[in-house]
């Protein structure tokens, strides 16, 4: 499905912009317009704020690509549709290997990549902990995946640095041969840091298991619905500190009830 | 007509399953086969890779192999693979194969050692390596001649290398790779039960109630078979258990029930403690009849030596490496060894001398009392000194677990199968522990019933087949025979059809031995097959530099340029798996055969054929005339015999061992290979430098007269037609019926024929006569019959040679990765597998690294007394070390390891211990 010479994920970056919009009317304009559609599905550093709040806070200094030691890190051309400049990277060329000291979060000078993001607290004290990124969600093709085909694969699990946390095997029994089992990996979405590793080692011809940003790749579930078997799952209560009501609403319910439409006319 | 992907897949694995199993295809299921096969060809091979054996279909078009897909009928992976497996189609068409031969050449076209590689026409290679090779074989005779041979050798191949050597040069210095991998089962099998490999088969898995890998990483070096394990346990997850002892977490430890972690070599002590359990605490558990009706306890020296060379010349051997090598001839006994050498009287600080060194094979029968006095010692408090592998694990919880553990095998009525590969086999006592598995087994009476008993599995897809069975070990025979044996020798020489007197009676050297013996200059002309040695030996500085700087010929036949071909003087072209007929033989006994599916690239050939052509350039006055091997041993002139056979002094060796009539009798064409080609018999296509092939069915040949060493011996093995008519045959084929479980009436024929009467017969002929003594020594010469019995060894616990210290304070242990086959050569050039593991890291415990001020992901020196290499680190993955382990696979030449690892051996099996030296680490 991929063209010659472009990635998948830069393909889909076109049928995203509608299928290689047309620039006519100016690079730069194009190119604001289109961030937005476009940067949903670009992969940024360690600790990088929301997108809209990345784009504002980015200063394409391009610090955080000169400290990346494995090259992951390459900074957008005006041409692939991404706001010029800015950092991001495609694992299925070089995935992040998330170094225990973040360099490139530690470099930025804008707070586009915040150290809040990537820390934990420790006896007191603020760590860093790349294992709190969350740079995207890896989801896994089940159609294409040879494990589910029950081959003896999992090459994702193996290479996840947060193995058996962030990709786990599931073992379920092969009823055609009797006699195997299938060994399916299955990403957690909570521990998942997107380091992309896997999408990068995958061994089919595209890669069976890819990474998409959180806002793309990750559903949301109200608050109004807890997990009645998780206590954990309250957390999300916290949305609920927002009022229920609101004066204006009030005003609508007298207004709804004192407008007398009841008879035919 | 139109076929979805959906009823593709469904219909052409039912078509070929059906097929396979004579079951009649409904015509429309056939048609639509057709249709979307039209163009391609499918036809029945055998995975390239570990010892499992997969069966697999090949599809070729246009003469390429274009796809593959698991064979729903084979019954060891009913269409399954794993991810080497799933890349079978690509590992022939790397863009670097060789193609052509290639030479060290100088400006004016010569042969020159320091001369820059060319290529060469096959006539002229052929020329400079039979030059090279008379001029060492005249001046040192056989014993200067060698060949590094391999367990990945078709079964075919290893056998007409093997006769070459042996019946045509009269050398045993030919050893396959699969000394590095096997060679102490093959020693605890022919010790315990006087027969070569394992009782049971892969089915025994569907039927056990207990797994317990002991040093096997299965779940990556065995795919398959770790995906019917974890069938097995979903099956009934309360009732079966898995244990891993391991001396890291590996992927095995994922499904466990249990895992152990133990300090390296002290599996030793384990089973003892498990034996002791069951000896002191439980007789009960014990099958008294079983062990009275059909075993005997034995024993052997301790003081046997490490395997190590008896003199290490100084300008060669640095003081440091000293340090180390000068234990093979004494060491001082630590606490652990006193205690567990209880039996032999000795004391912590007392200096051992290696007085056996030269006796390490040596046993005796002992009584079932000195038995029991041998494993007083390892009790549960011993054990855990010696064995808990974690320093961060607790006493108390190590301890539980080896209760669990000895309870799992003690239960009365549990199946229990002990699965073990590397980790046991490569190992400085490695045939000790072998004979300790079995010593449970058969305390247990837990050997050879189905779904019990213990198993030991293959690294390679016919280290069983071609090293062991055919025998491309320097001292075997076909057939478990032995060139030490005068009564083998008048078998094969009758067999092979060669003059009395023609063997060489005195084993050659074994695969590192080959090169310790380059670089004392006694061998100064080898020819490596299907094997990297110069990547795959331990303490590898040494040999390259006896390969490069001294006076040599080596000969690398490959498919792709690997380090043993970088320090090669003369590369030929092989063709590789599919480019060739062949067999192969896993480690349930299956033997797996396959047709040519294509023509090989370039001007690559089959070793096959590189051996007859090679066997062209001598004749029998060249070889068989007198030769002087030691003050003791002069082989006899043997043309006389020869003559009286009908042989001339001009004949060559090709003509004797390879053209004789009883083998050109086997014609091609033949209706077995219809529609397929055979380069050795008609040329193929190329006809490379005007070959116009054999005119007979060369492998067809060569397995007949294979077979015939087997057959009524234990080994029988089938026709050649009927192996392309089935899936594979366990032998012993008798009278067309395979053998599912050995030594069991219920299953092999030849219990009855044996020891009529009884349920078991361990009938295997080597070593059953035995003199008797204590646990010290043999105290009486005169032999003990053990007909029909195996025998249970007391074998105690001692150190590995090296250990960590102050100096160099990390354990060190190499292995293999799923995605890479052994050195790389194969699987690093697919693109897909390059990209999922394109680099050896070293994996090492996080707490070690930050004591080190490592970072996850730095590059770091590893350095041991005898070389160093750079890796990166890795603290998180497969492999979790626990604090003073790390861990390095071995695939990757940039991250040469073996350069950095020890080559002492198991004394008795000579196979090297891989799995264990002592290195520093420090930042580069």
């Amino acid at each position: 499905m991929a063209k010659p010479g472009k990635s998948r994920r830069e393909f889909i970056l076109e049928i995203v912009r509608g299928a290689g919009a047309t620039i006519v009317g100016g690079v730069i304009w194009g190119g604001i317009l289109l961030d937005n559609a476009a940067g949903s599905l670009v992969l940024r550093p360690p600790g990088a704020l929301e997108s809209d709040s990345f784009l504002a806070h980015c200063l394409k200094c391009g610090l955080c690509v000169n400290a990346c030691p494995y090259s992951t890190l390459r900074l957008a051309d005006v041409g692939n549709g991404l706001a010029n400049g800015t950092p991001h990277f495609e694992p299925r060329g070089i995935a992040c290997e998330m170094c225990e000291d973040i360099p490139c979060t530690v470099a930025c000078p804008s707070g586009a990549l915040d150290l809040g993001l990537v820390s934990k607290l420790v006896d007191g004290h603020s760590r860093l902990d790349i294992n709190s990124a969350r740079m995207g969600i890896a989801k896994i093709d089940t159609d294409n995946c040879i494990a589910y085909w029950g081959l003896s694969c999992d090459v994702c699990y193996r290479v996840c640095p947060l193995m058996d946390v962030a990709i786990e095997l599931e073992y379920v029994r092969n009823e055609r041969t009797g006699v195997h089992a299938e060994l399916r990996p299955v990403v957690n979405g909570d521990a998942c840091t997107g380091c992309g590793k896997c999408e990068h080692a995958c061994v089919t011809e595209e890669a069976s298991i890819i990474v998409l940003p959180l806002e793309i790749a990750a559903g949301k579930v109200g608050s109004s619905y807890i997990k009645g078997w998780d206590v954990e799952d309250e957390r999300r209560m916290k949305e609920l500190d927002k009022p229920v009501t609101s004066s204006e609403a009030a005003e609508k319910t007298l207004d709804y009830l004192n407008t007398d439409d009841l008879f035919d006319e | 007509m139109s076929v979805s992907r959906r009823d593709f897949i469904a219909t052409t694995a039912a078509a070929s399953a059906a097929a396979a199993v004579g079951i009649n295809v409904p015509e429309s299921a056939k048609a639509a086969q057709a249709v979307v096969e039209s163009g391609w060809r499918w036809d029945k091979s055998v995975c390239r890779f570990c010892g499992t054996g997969c069966g697999i279909m090949i599809a070729t078009k246009n003469d390429k192999i274009v796809a593959v897909k698991g064979d729903p009928a084979a019954p060891v992976n009913k269409g399954l693979n794993c991810i080497k497996g799933y890349f079978n189609a690509k590992i022939m068409y790397g863009e670097d194969r060789l193609t052509e031969p290639l030479l060290r050449m100088n400006s004016e076209g010569e042969f020159d050692k320091k001369g820059n590689f060319q290529p060469v026409t096959w006539k002229r290679a052929f020329e400079v390596m039979s030059t090279q090779f008379k001029k060492t074989y005249s001046e040192m005779g056989p014993t200067g001649v060698s060949v590094f041979g391999s367990g990945q050798y078709t079964i075919q191949e290893g056998y007409a290398m093997a006769k070459l050597m042996k019946a045509g040069f009269r050398s045993n210095n030919i050893d396959p790779n699969a000394r590095h991998c096997m060679a102490s089962a093959v020693v605890g099998f022919i010790q315990t039960f006087g027969i070569d490999e394992p009782a049971g088969n892969y089915e025994d898995i569907e039927l056990t109630d207990t797994v317990v890998t002991w040093g096997a990483n299965m779940a990556e070096m065995h795919p398959i078979l770790w995906s019917r394990i974890s069938d097995r346990k979903l099956e009934n997850r309360d009732k079966v258990k898995i244990v891993n002892l391991t001396t890291y977490t590996n992927r095995c430890s994922d499904l466990a029930d249990l895992e152990i972690i133990f300090k390296p070599t002290s599996d030793l002590a384990i089973w003892n403690y498990i034996a002791r359990e069951i000896v002191y605490n439980h007789p009960e558990a014990m099958d008294m009849k079983f062990v009275e009706d059909y075993c005997v306890f034995a024993t052997g020296f301790a003081d046997i030596g490490y395997g190590l060379r008896d003199k290490n010349d100084p300008a060669k051997y640095s003081a440091l490496e000293r340090e180390i090598t000068d234990k093979q001839t004494s060491k001082v006994l630590s606490e652990n060894e006193a205690t567990a050498l209880t039996h032999l009287g000795v004391k912590a600080g007392d200096v051992m001398e290696m007085t056996h060194s030269g006796k390490a094979m040596a046993h005796w029968l002992i009584t079932f009392e000195d038995f029991k006095k041998g494993l007083e010692p390892y009790d549960i408090d011993f054990t855990t000194k010696v064995a808990k592998g974690d320093p961060n694990e607790s006493d108390a919880d190590f301890k539980k677990k080896l209760k669990q553990l000895a309870d799992l095998y003690i239960e009365k009525g549990r199946k229990v199968i002990s699965f073990w590969t590397m980790g046991m086999n490569q190992h400085t006592r490695g045939s000790w522990v072998n004979q300790q598995a079995y010593m449970v087994h058969l305390l247990l009476g837990k050997q050879c019933n189905p779904g019990e008993g213990a198993f030991s599995l293959t690294g390679q897809p016919s280290a069983c087949g071609t090293a062991r069975e055919v025998g491309t070990f320097s001292h075997r025979l076909p057939a478990d025979m032995v060139v030490a044996n005068p009564g083998h020798r008048a078998r094969s020489e009758q067999l092979w059809r060669l003059p009395e007197g023609t063997l060489n009676p005195k084993p050659g050297s074994h695969y590192t031995k080959l090169l310790r013996d380059m670089e004392d200059g006694t061998i100064k002309w080898a020819w490596v097959q299907v094997c990297n040695p110069w990547q795959n030996t331990a303490n590898a500085n040494h040999w390259i530099k006896a390969a490069r700087e001294m006076d040599n010929f080596i000969v690398v036949s490959d498919g792709y340029p690997g380090i043993s071909a970088k320090v090669a003087d003369l590369i030929l072209p092989s063709a590789m798996i599919f480019e060739k007929w062949g067999a192969y033989g896993n480690a349930e006994r299956r033997t797996q055969h396959w047709r040519q599916q294509v023509t090989p690239v370039g001007k690559a050939m089959p070793d096959i054929w590189q051996a007859l052509e090679f066997s062209k350039y001598f004749t029998l006055d060249e070889v068989w005339k007198e030769w002087k091997i030691t003050d003791s041993l002069t082989l006899p002139d043997v043309r006389g015999g020869a003559q009286a056979m009908g042989y001339k002094g001009s004949d060559t060796l090709y003509d004797i061992l390879f053209a004789h009539k009883d083998m050109t009798k086997y014609a091609w064409p033949d209706p077995i290979g219809e529609g397929f080609g055979n380069t050795e018999a008609d040329g193929d296509g190329r006809k490379v430098e005007g070959f116009e092939g054999y005119g007979f069915f060369v492998q067809k040949a060569l397995w007949e007269e294979y077979r015939q060493f087997g057959v009524g011996h234990y080994h029988d093995l089938a026709e050649f037609d009927a192996y392309h008519k089935a899936r594979g045959l366990k032998w012993p084929v008798v009278d067309g019926v395979e053998t599912e479980i050995r030594f069991n009436r219920d299953f092999d024929q030849y219990v009855a024929k044996e020891s009529p009467g009884m349920q078991y017969a361990f009938y295997g002929p080597a070593l059953k006569a035995m003199p008797s003594g204590d646990l010290k020594g043999p105290t009486t010469q005169e032999k003990t019959s053990l007909k029909n019995k195996a025998k249970i060894f007391f074998r105690p616990y001692m150190d590995p040679v090296e250990m960590p210290d102050k100096k160099y304070p990390f354990w060190l242990c190499t292995g293999r990765v799923l995605e890479h086959w052994h050195t790389g050569t194969m699987t690093m050039r697919v693109p897909e597998l390059y990209r999922a593991v394109p680099e050896a890291l070293c994996f090492m415990n996080a707490r070690d690294a930050a004591g080190q001020g490592f970072q996850d992901g730095e590059m770091i020196w590893m350095e041991s007394r005898r070389g160093k290499v750079k890796a990166r680190i890795e603290t998180r993955g497969r492999n979790r070390m626990p604090e003073g382990t790390v861990f390095v696979p071995f695939f990757d030449e940039r991250v040469f390891i073996n350069k950095v690892t020890l080559d002492s051996t198991c004394p008795m099996s000579k196979e090297t211990d891989f799995k264990k030296c002592a290195v520093k680490l420090y930042k580069v």
